[in-house]
């Protein structure tokens, strides 16, 4: 088959661009798109790409494979190849450091706007903050969220606002600690995402439901945080 | 919190809402006026000018004027936030926009009254 790589190295290269190498799949077995990397950089260990746990947990070989956003390590063949091609380029919108690696300083100072911590006033009791089993289910298709920026990188508001709007995966994040119990700063986190670009900018295209590797849904938390805005200000 | 000072309401929930808000207006006179025109097939000018000569009407379409007014600067102060990132050409546009809902909105109102 054929792939086709996204090639740049900053300190040998003027630009970026695409290599095309044809690889025989060992057994014509039905591999996932990590293993077809291992198996280009045996090739040719040139190639530059991020992986660790190579089982969808570590969030760390999100990259867009023909032309969508997933996870390498847990993505086969059979679901992205088409006509016996592959198109691999890094996760879009955000600086490229070197092949497939990209700069993700954007992504995380979005995550530390949110204030991804339990913020609670009250003195914490002897043992541990308990919460009823409803209370936990609230945070269910919240909490699973692995930061691999796939879904961030598939928004068009977050390419063009990447400084201005939180992005999906921040504002699932958001939602999950707005909808924690045991949370006390709700009325502060809302304020701090009342303003046009950081909930707003999200205009509802659910790039990110369709590409998220977890199965999460980032436009009904945003939903969710609009309500609350709408509740406390009405 | 990001800060803007050039977006219709300041706040986010704010002109969502009223972009909503603006979305109903604008939705409820199209549907007036396209009913209208075709339970009245062979308008007048006599007719015409009877329908908006009359205050319910008048007050109707000012709000629709006001509405589109509203709801395209909210639009279009979004698509100049996205696309457009010199700052001088962005604010350029924004007051171009500005000024053309503003003459928009009292020509309207001329138009309305000189009937």
């Amino acid at each position: 088959m054929l792939v086709s790589v996204y090639r740049y190295n900053p300190e040998i290269d003027d630009a970026p661009y695409m290599q095309d190498i044809h690889i025989d799949i060992p057994g014509g077995k039905d591999i996932m798109v990590l293993d077809l990397l291992q198996l280009l950089k045996d090739k040719d260990p040139t190639l530059g790409y991020r992986r660790s746990c190579r089982e969808g947990v570590c969030g760390s070989d999100g990259m867009n494979m023909n032309g969508l956003n997933g996870l390498a390590c847990i993505t086969p063949l059979s679901e992205v190849v088409e006509s016996d091609k592959l198109v691999l380029r890094p996760l879009p919108g955000l600086p490229v450091i070197r092949d497939l690696v990209v700069d993700m300083t954007q992504f995380y100072t979005q995550y530390e706007k949110i204030k991804p911590f339990l913020i609670n006033d009250t003195p914490p009791p002897a043992i541990e903050r308990l919460q009823s089993p409803e209370e936990r289910a609230e945070l269910d298709g919240l909490y699973e969220c692995i930061l691999c920026a796939c879904c961030s990188t598939a928004c068009p508001s977050f390419w063009w606002n990447p400084d201005k709007f939180i992005g999906p995966s921040g504002l699932l994040q958001a939602y999950r600690f707005l909808a924690d119990s045991r949370d006390t700063a709700t009325a502060e986190r809302l304020t701090d995402l009342d303003d046009p670009f950081s909930v707003f900018r999200c205009h509802g295209i659910m790039n990110c439901v369709a590409v998220c590797p977890k199965g999460l849904n980032p436009t009904k938390a945003i939903g969710k945080i609009r309500n609350m805005l709408l509740a406390q200000a009405t | 919190m990001v800060t803007s000072i050039t977006s219709f309401g300041r706040s986010g929930l704010y002109d969502w809402m009223f972009q909503r808000v603006t979305a109903v207006v604008l939705l409820a006179f199209t549907v007036f006026m396209m009913g209208y025109m075709l339970f009245n097939p062979n308008l007048d000018y006599q007719q015409w000018s009877q329908l908006f000569g009359c205050s319910p009407m008048r007050i109707f379409t000012l709000l629709a004027i006001l509405s589109m007014a509203a709801h395209a600067w909210i639009g279009m102060w979004s698509i100049s936030t996205d696309y457009i990132k010199p700052t001088g050409f962005r604010f350029l546009f924004q007051s171009a926009c500005g000024l053309l809902m503003f003459v928009y909105v009292a020509w309207g109102i001329q138009i309305l009254w000189g009937v």
